[in-house]
């Protein structure tokens, strides 16, 4: 059992390997700018943030919205610790260049962005916690809104630069792993999703897992409720800041205002797409979701004749409105989403499902 | 002083008013089903653009009525599509069909408008210019609390005195047991929506007179604030829902008058986070049984 288990983990690097070779490979031959590249890069970001959110919603039972507002967070402690000195005049143009006179290392800072989302996170979970289902949900949602109304104050615009765009920090460009883009934003997004995958098979998972089944018959199990919410909360939220300061240098500027509910809502929709639970699914559903709302379904937006025939229908906006009908029947009809609460790996193995998870 | 406070309170009574209608929505749809109808705010822009289109083509006298028995429509087909196939299926779920359901009904309305914003036709009468002491308002900020109260009161009676209010009162205390009482639980929440669409199609006519635009997302901010009110006033609660969007309606707009515009919105967002943690049944409502 053990060895299978060992090869099993073996072919997953494998594969995993050979998925970063080919969006290396992908990216020499069509260069930087082609739809592939961009989607990749774009889904590689969106597949942590999603997991993120599925270690909250789908493994430890807690439906937050606030995930777009921990974005936020990140994506600002980034940007704002990044901007380079000599443009600090140019962005912060109307607070006399800012106060903070300083940057950092663009690892540092990654890390400071999560760290900082997930000190805010402890600090919210403390009363939102006690709240269950719709009403946690709701809290959440209004203080990714307050988050959103604090950033672009203009007294706080001398750090923030108040509801002003925050530019020329480092991008995906200026992190280049043997010359290429893509790279980067797959390697800290899959040391991320793995280390989530290794808290999901810890202890500390299991009772995550424990407090989504039942509460009462975990706390009864002796798992400290609040204490594991708190952790999961904390967790979850430090890799939305990750993730958002990602989207930051994925996107080359950032903005509070981008960062409304509706962007939760499209993290929430992927990690349902993919299945709540299930890791490998969010990553999957992440990848199609942007590949099909950025590229697959562009030609919806197009008005297109065939011969002498106008097909009926397509125009811009089109496109949303068929991947929004797709995800409402997803909802509707598959609602354990592509992969349910199982793993790629071990969906093979039927009867393991009560059994030991295979992949360490 | 009272001068200069005057308008914003007076936009601020007319604003809880509109709140209000659609608060009451939230709060029916949350005591029969408790279902947050995220797409409660997009049936609003909905009735908001029903009435820019027909209006284009129809006289006033036919088309307010048609918006309305549109919009009454629309409410009652998300509720079948969207809600009655997740009856059995856990809160969760029907939640995340709510977001998909709202997602949906913006992208359509982005579509068919091509994402521009509407100048939203000119109600006779309702966009006339008053006076009152030193403020100069619409005609509309007058009439919304007093319709708003009119049509909150006959809902009321509705509920109190009719054999489906009788119904709409037992299914939001238990659901089950009203099914083995006879009534039929899909007729009574399909009218909890009727009603609340209505109710929505008359507060888009309101706001929409105030603000003069129409675009497909500008629902969703009154729609979670409306939330929020039924929240406040305690959720089930009619009375509370209409009492707590004129709390919100008020003092947002005293923020506003105060210079802190930014946090208008954020204000209400802390309201509701004070009330969910200190009295999270609201002002005036039932004691759940379930711990919140």
């Amino acid at each position: 059992m053990k060895k299978m288990s060992k090869l099993r983990l073996g072919i997953c690097l494998l594969v995993v390997a050979l998925l970063y070779f080919g969006a290396w490979f992908a990216e020499s031959q069509l260069g930087t700018n082609s739809m592939l590249i961009t989607v990749l890069k774009k889904g590689a970001v969106y597949a942590l943030i999603a997991v993120s959110m599925n270690l909250l919603n789908g493994f430890t039972g807690l439906f937050s919205l606030g995930q777009a507002g921990f974005m936020l967070v990140g994506a600002y402690v980034y940007a704002v610790f990044t901007i380079p000195l000599k443009k600090h005049a140019a962005v912060y143009q109307y607070y006399n260049g800012g106060i903070i006179q300083f940057e950092l290392p663009l690892v540092v800072a990654l890390l400071l962005a999560g760290l900082a989302a997930a000190l805010l996170a402890a600090l919210i979970g403390l009363p939102v916690l006690r709240l269950k289902s719709d009403y946690l949900a709701i809290a959440t949602l209004g203080f990714a809104e307050i988050i959103r109304a604090v950033v672009q104050w203009d007294s706080l615009g001398p750090i923030t630069n108040g509801s002003n765009l925050l530019k020329t920090y480092p991008t995906f460009n200026s992190t280049k792993i043997l010359g290429s883009t893509v790279l980067f934003p797959f390697l800290v997004s899959g040391v991320c999703i793995g280390i989530i995958l290794l808290i999901i098979n810890s202890t500390y998972g299991r009772a995550f897992k424990a407090i989504r089944d039942d509460e009462v018959a975990a706390e009864a199990m002796g798992i400290n409720l609040f204490h594991h919410k708190e952790m999961s909360f904390v967790i979850s939220c430090f890799f939305a800041g990750i993730g958002g300061a990602l989207l930051a240098m994925f996107q080359g500027t950032v903005q509070a205002n981008s960062f409304k509910s509706a962007m939760t809502y499209d993290v929430l929709l992927m990690v349902v797409i993919g299945g709540m639970g299930s890791v490998s699914g969010s990553v999957i559903a992440s990848f199609l979701y942007i590949a099909c709302s950025e590229w697959w379904l562009r030609f919806l937006d197009n008005p297109l004749t065939i011969g002498s025939f106008q097909v009926p229908l397509l125009r811009s906006g089109f496109r949303m409105v068929v991947f929004s009908a797709v995800i409402m029947i997803v909802v509707l009809f598959f609602r354990r989403g592509i992969l349910g609460d199982k793993e790629l790996w071990n969906i093979r193995l039927p009867k393991q499902k009560t059994g030991k998870r295979v992949k360490a | 002083m009272f001068d200069k406070i005057l308008p914003y309170l007076l936009a601020g009574i007319s604003v809880g008013g509109q709140y209000a209608l659609i608060a009451v929505g939230y709060t029916m749809v949350y005591g029969i089903l408790r279902l947050i109808n995220f797409a409660h705010g997009d049936i609003f822009t909905a009735a908001g653009f029903f009435m820019v289109y027909i209006t284009a083509s129809l006289p006033m006298g036919i088309s307010i009525p048609l918006v309305i028995v549109l919009t009454v429509a629309l409410g009652f087909v998300l509720e079948r599509v969207a809600y009655k196939p997740l009856r059995t299926a856990p809160r969760m779920s029907v939640m995340i069909s709510a977001i998909g359901a709202s997602y949906l009904m913006q992208n359509l309305m982005w579509y068919v408008t091509g994402g521009l914003a509407k100048q939203y036709p000119v109600l006779p009468w309702l966009s006339d210019s008053v006076q009152i002491g030193s403020a100069s308002t619409k005609v509309v900020s007058i009439v919304t609390p007093i319709l708003t109260v009119a049509l909150v009161v006959a809902l009321v009676m509705l509920i109190k005195h009719t054999k489906i209010g009788m119904a709409m009162r037992a299914v939001s205390v238990d659901f089950e047991t009203s099914q083995l009482m006879g009534i039929r639980i899909n007729s009574v929440i399909s009218m909890t929506f009727i009603i609340g669409s209505a109710l929505a199609a008359v507060g888009s006519m309101l706001f929409f007179t105030s603000y003069s635009t129409v675009t497909p997302t500008v629902g969703a901010m009154p729609g979670l604030k409306a939330f929020v009110a039924a929240v406040f006033g305690g959720i089930g609660s009619i009375p509370g829902a209409v009492i707590g969007a004129f709390i919100i309606g008020i003092a947002e707009n005293l923020i506003k008058a105060a210079g802190y515009t930014a946090f208008s919105d954020a204000f209400t967002f802390v309201l509701l986070i004070i009330v969910l943690l200190f009295k999270p049944t609201g002002l005036f409502g039932e004691a759940a049984a379930e711990k919140v």
